[in-house]
């Protein structure tokens, strides 16, 4: 289904990474956003609230992380299309919350520019140290969708996809942008609603009298009724069967806790995605993501002047992480090189995944500035050794 | 027959034209949890706790003055577990009518 | 005083078992029966707040399909699973920004918060006073029972100067809040506070509630047997409730600064605050329209959900917009499945 015209921004624009995620929100139909000022997402929620009155959508600047996250997930339980603007600290705030939505089976769009950590780290400097944190953050069992883009367009076009992910699985969607990307200007091409493909709220067409909040479909996930059509459901945290009811058992909590992480990796094929290139025959495949990603072409180009046959995975959806290809890839190839904003956190799956077939290395920035091409053409140089 | 005898001790100038209200009161045995709220708080003091005891092991109330629930609903209210109501009985003419029973009623709940 | 409502309605839930024409209780049609009996304690007081309050409900004839219920964690934090509404339980402390959520998404709701002392003012302390900072719609009922009944007893924010709890074993020495005080400081339009014991006064106060605008915060004085009247002592809720009745006084319209609470000493009760002030969702609108004119757009009552292919036509933006005769960029028609939209 198309776009409603009233969020989308048609024409070229000149925008930093921040404002064409904000831009994006608004094309997918997001009309709920509650957020908490912190660098560097809070251009994202400046724009917003800026264009939001304009189009019937509803910004509130919330107290604090918790409660932001908490409100959109009230709010998308009424059926509106909800997100929440984030970095690090607040990420960290919003880790119950996030468990809370995964458990309610609430769709919502999570945005973490990602800056330099630990706790107050570097607040206007880059990091990509929270890709294992939105994977594993919040306690107990569950999967979420995560997606890294690596420019403004990017920017803008996977904020979509992470809302049309997160209606497709009812999921919490963590769009893992980084301070680089969020605050580099590019030339950002919105096109015309008609050309954008918006997944829509799956209401339940059910009576309320017959309708159960989770009796899952095919793909494992439920239909959505909204608060206030009447259904008069009830829906916890507490583990809960079919009718939304808390039931303390073993029993229900299999069911429950199998249902919730299989509704990704059951469908992991349909919802990875990752651009792949000169992977065929080469001795070196480099998994990046985000702004190392464009910072790795330079070092890429390095290395095939040099002769070495260098292909490259650039993850788009980070989580779930595309496991069947790095296996495939492993017993061809020597080594995989892994650059990354961070002391190794994305390194961990690919070398869990390559199973020792071919080796994981690792080239780490503790954060504050991208790579040195020159180092990851070092590793790319060791690795075809 | 008149309503059940009532002594008042300064006669109302309007007794014969207001209809005091009766009512019926159900119980809810098998919810009961004992708390005597209901017997404590009933302005006519129409129960007492009974020496059954209800599927929970729990002492329930029992109507111990028949016909002389006024239907006020304080039990109603006041009962946490939902285990006591009263219902109006309608009466016939101005102080006359059938007198009002107390019903110990199981409505199908654990 | 009104009485309960004759239930001549049908019932909603699936078909109740085939009884004898008996009457049923007046409450069945409002509560999730098949989770009756709930998992509250003997002499608990929460089930009477429960009853007080849906009676109210159907006595304001407000359309409970458009009413809402958000509870947290703890004791009180059950009564969302018991009634027949949208019922929302959510994480400890956070049913006010949920609440927050739902209102702004969908103004059309009735948003009830309906939660403990620790819930709402300890953990959730910050979302309390900020709500009734914004005059944010939404109704809030605060069970207070002095102590964190549901985890075993611990010390709340609320439990009086000398009453034992399970982290206080010889008795607290942490001062505790004037809940109503801290309501009004913060700018709540309606203030009150009742006992479990004032039923009727109970009901008229969340009728009132129920039908006024703005943050309306109702604190519910009820017992705990199992922990706080057991660890202090007292007895259980029964003898909790003799002492609201010989020690609780109505003063309507008191000075909340004077009904901060001792242990085991008079309770003062009664409606304190009620005001007419413009609520968030009001200020909104009014401000956006001054400023922006016919520009604004605001949230429709029935929310912002956009479904259908019948789109608005474009509204007028900040910027003017290029010639689009182009071809899509990379991945701008975009898909969130290989397996196509639903």
């Amino acid at each position: 289904m198309r776009a409603n015209a009233a969020g989308v921004l048609t024409g070229e624009h000149y925008l930093d990474g921040d404002y064409a995620c904000g831009e994006g929100a608004m094309a997918a139909g997001c009309r709920f956003v509650a957020g908490y000022p912190i660098t560097p997402s809070t251009e994202v929620v400046e724009r917003i609230a800026k264009r939001f009155p304009l189009m019937g959508g509803t910004f509130i600047q919330m107290e604090d992380e918790l409660a932001s996250m908490a409100a959109i997930i009230g709010a998308s339980w009424t059926g509106t299309k909800s997100m929440t603007v984030t970095s690090g600290p607040g990420f960290s705030l919003m880790m119950e919350n996030i468990g809370l939505a995964a458990m309610m089976e609430t769709p919502c769009v999570v945005v973490n520019v990602q800056r330099g950590g630990p706790s107050t780290g570097l607040p206007t400097m880059v990091g990509q140290a929270d890709m294992m944190q939105a994977r594993w953050g919040s306690h107990g069992d569950y999967e979420i969708i995560a997606l890294s883009p690596q420019s403004p367009q990017e920017a803008f076009d996977m904020t979509i996809d992470a809302f049309n992910l997160s209606e497709l699985y009812r999921v919490p969607v963590m769009f893992m942008m980084d301070e680089c990307v969020g605050h580099m200007t590019e030339k950002v091409v919105i096109p015309k609603p008609e050309d954008i493909e918006m997944v829509p709220r799956k209401l339940t067409d059910k009576p309320p009298a017959e309708f159960l909040p989770y009796v899952p479909d095919e793909n494992l996930v439920p239909e959505f009724a909204r608060a206030g059509d009447g259904y008069r459901f009830h829906t916890t945290g507490l583990t809960h069967d079919e009718r939304g009811y808390p039931v303390m058992s073993v029993d229900c909590q299999r069911v429950s806790i199998t249902r919730l992480v299989d509704k990704i990796r059951l469908n992991a094929d349909k919802i990875v995605r990752f651009d792949e290139e000169q992977t065929d025959g080469a001795d070196v495949v480099l998994v990046t993501y985000g702004i190392t990603a464009r910072v790795a072409r330079r070092a890429i180009d390095l290395a095939r002047r040099k002769g070495v046959k260098v292909g490259v995975i650039r993850l788009i959806v980070a989580w779930p992480f595309p496991e069947k290809r790095i296996r495939e890839l492993a017993g061809k190839i020597k080594a995989f090189v892994v650059p990354e904003i961070n002391y190794g956190q994305m390194v961990l799956e690919v070398e869990r995944c390559a199973e020792g077939k071919a080796s994981a290395i690792l080239v780490p920035h503790m954060g504050g500035g991208v790579h040195n091409p020159m180092d990851i053409v070092n590793a790319i140089m060791e690795a075809a050794k | 027959m008149r309503g059940p005898i009532v002594k008042y001790w300064r006669k109302p100038l309007d007794l014969d034209r207001v209809n005091v209200p009766r009512g019926e009161v159900h119980i809810i045995v098998d919810r009961c949890k004992g708390c005597k709220f209901c017997v404590e708080y009933c302005p006519k003091d129409v129960l007492e706790m009974s020496d059954e005891f209800n599927i929970k092991g729990y002492h329930p109330p029992k109507v111990v003055k028949h016909g002389e629930c006024v239907d006020c609903n304080l039990c109603e209210m006041v009962c946490p577990e939902f285990a006591i109501f009263s219902v109006a009985v309608t009466e016939v003419g101005a102080g006359g009518g059938a007198p009002a029973q107390g019903r110990a009623s199981k409505e199908g709940t654990k | 005083m009104s009485k309960a409502v004759k239930q001549t309605a049908p019932p909603v839930a699936p078909p109740e078992p085939e009884l004898p024409a008996e009457p049923q209780h007046p409450v069945t049609p409002y509560l999730r029966m098949d989770r009756i009996p709930h998992i509250w304690c003997p002499t608990c007081g929460i089930g009477t707040v429960v009853r007080c309050f849906v009676d109210a409900l159907v006595q304001s004839k407000v359309d409970l399909d458009k009413t809402a219920i958000c509870s947290g964690i703890g004791c009180t934090g059950r009564v969302a699973g018991y009634l027949k509404l949208d019922a929302f339980h959510s994480t400890h402390g956070r049913p006010i920004p949920f609440a927050t959520g739902l209102k702004m998404a969908r103004p059309e709701l009735l948003v009830t918060v309906f939660s403990g002392d620790g819930d709402l003012v300890g953990i959730g302390g910050n979302h309390f006073i900020h709500a009734a900072r914004r005059n944010m719609d939404i109704l809030v009922v605060l069970v207070n029972n002095f102590i964190y009944g549901m985890t075993g007893g611990q010390n709340a924010p609320t439990t009086p100067l000398t009453a034992k709890s399970s982290t206080m074993p010889f008795g607290n020495y942490e001062r505790p809040f004037n809940l109503p005080h801290l309501a009004e400081s913060c700018g709540a339009t309606y203030v009150a506070r009742w006992t479990s014991l004032h039923v009727r006064r109970l009901t008229k106060s969340f009728r009132e509630g129920i039908k006024r605008k703005g943050f309306r915060f109702i604190e519910v004085v009820a017992p705990c047997s199992t922990l706080y009247a057991r660890l202090n002592k007292l007895g259980d809720g029964f003898n909790l409730m003799q002492f609201y009745h010989d020690t609780a006084v109505v003063m309507n319209g008191a000075d909340t600064r004077e009904a901060a609470i001792d242990f085991q000493q008079r309770i003062i009760c009664g409606k304190f605050v009620d005001e007419e002030r413009p609520t968030f969702i009001d200020m909104m609108h009014e401000h956006y329209e001054k400023v922006l004119g016919d520009r604004y757009v605001p949230t429709p009552p029935e929310g912002g959900m956009i479904q259908g292919l019948e789109d608005e036509p474009s509204r007028a933006t900040e910027q003017p917009k290029k010639a689009s005769k182009r071809k899509p960029s990379k991945g701008a028609a975009v898909k969130g499945g290989d397996d196509g939209a639903k």
